[in-house]
């Protein structure tokens, strides 16, 4: 079987890439220390020494749409081009492509339609900064196959928390139980607290820091169900607009494994959003 | 009143560089120039199986026609949506960093929780 031996959640800030490669009065102050805490961040899933990468995103109205919008989608083709004309013009991410393992989507998909989830699925999808943040902050070389996961954490109706949850842990025995011999790490990206197109945008921090914290205490602690007893649709409306991205930390909470305390913790106050960067080291896996 | 199709104006326009330009120019006639020729496109299918019924009420023409983005995001267009089209219009008028989403905000402050629905 395969063995899963990282799972990472990340924030996926799409302004790295700009800030990491700018030089002399272009580089921001913030992005020396920045590129350190990434560059660590990275070295956290390189000791892991994985074959392909299970990469949970979402799309932010690029190709999916409200005329036919699933709520989670797998991709299931053997290339990947990435980043759209939008992200080149306001965060300058560069034109990507990646390979694709299509025997893992495959599996993940019939499987996954066998234990609960009526999963959407994609021959041809184009992936958003989502699921390229990452790629760049921890395995820049894009050089390993993915299998993308996408969920609707933007265009409501919703999944409620719980259920991205619930995917998580399905994830992660699909993965296990993957016929294969393959070394897989499962990376996810979300949000803490951030308000996009509305009064709270962009100020010195995230909208709510108070939040960030107690949502920093919850996943590097594993604490799934004190997070479950918080963390509603209506709640996330409050610590900003765009806040229910959380939920794709939780389904990341749920790969983990409730309790499972975090094995790297690092995060970073920046204007507007806080980074927030979790490793896991399932038994048997990669522990350094 | 349709958000959805306020929210599909928003989205084609954003995606497509001419149009984003066209819209900055010229809103009024960009705007009736979509409401007459593309509201009712679906976008994954030839023009021929276009859909009938998709348009406008006035306070939502005029919203989009005046780049007013206090307003759609009274209505509910999806925050997301008119903030990356208008970062992408206007965020060159500003000099400072950040300048034009910092006053983006600013114009919204009269709003608090809970805010319009975006529901489609």
């Amino acid at each position: 079987m395969a063995e899963l031996v990282a799972v990472i959640a990340s924030t996926h800030h799409p302004f790295y890439y700009k800030a990491s490669t700018a030089t002399g009065e272009d580089r921001p102050p913030f992005a020396d220390e920045w590129v350190r805490k990434v560059e660590a961040f990275r070295e956290t899933l390189t000791r892991a020494r994985p074959d392909v990468l299970v990469m949970v995103g979402s799309d932010h109205f690029h190709q999916l749409w409200l005329d036919n919008m699933p709520q989670f989608l797998v991709g299931k083709a053997p290339v990947y081009d990435a980043n759209w004309y939008n992200e080149e013009r306001e965060f300058g991410l560069p034109r990507m492509v990646l390979k694709g393992q299509e025997d893992l989507s495959a599996y993940i998909l019939r499987e996954g339609l066998d234990a609960g989830f009526d999963l959407a699925f994609s021959n041809e999808l184009r992936i958003d900064h989502s699921i390229t943040c990452p790629i760049i902050t921890l395995r820049p070389e894009a050089d390993l196959p993915i299998v993308p996961v996408y969920t609707n954490i933007f265009a409501p109706p919703l999944p409620r928390p719980k259920r991205f949850v619930q995917l998580g842990r399905t994830i992660r025995e699909l993965v296990e139980s993957w016929p294969s011999d393959q070394r897989v790490a499962v990376i996810g990206t979300g949000h803490l607290s951030l308000e996009l197109g509305g009064p709270r945008q962009f100020g010195p921090h995230g909208p709510d820091p108070q939040f960030d914290q107690k949502a920093v205490e919850w996943i590097s602690s594993g604490d799934i169900e004190g997070c479950l007893a918080e963390v509603t649709l209506d709640s996330l409306h409050a610590p900003g607009n765009a806040t229910h991205g959380f939920m794709d930390f939780m389904l990341m909470m749920g790969v983990a494994g409730e309790g499972r305390k975090a094995d790297y913790v690092d995060t970073y106050d920046l204007f507007h959003t806080m980074e927030a960067y979790f490793t896991w080291y399932p038994e048997g896996g990669a522990r350094p | 009143m349709s958000k959805y199709l306020l929210d599909k104006f928003l989205f084609t326009v954003d995606r497509d560089a001419e149009l984003v330009e066209r819209y900055r120019a010229d809103p009024v006639g960009t705007v009736a120039w979509w409401e007459a020729e593309e509201a009712n496109r679906i976008l994954n299918c030839v023009g021929a199986e276009q859909s009938t019924w998709l348009a406008f009420d006035d306070e939502e023409r005029e919203a989009l026609s005046a780049h007013d983005y206090p307003k759609l995001f009274e209505l509910g267009a999806h925050p997301f949506l008119t903030l990356t089209l208008f970062i992408a219009m206007f965020e060159r008028d500003h000099g400072e960093p950040l300048g034009f989403q910092k006053e983006y905000a600013r114009k919204l402050a009269h709003f608090s929780l809970p805010y319009p629905d975006i529901s489609t």
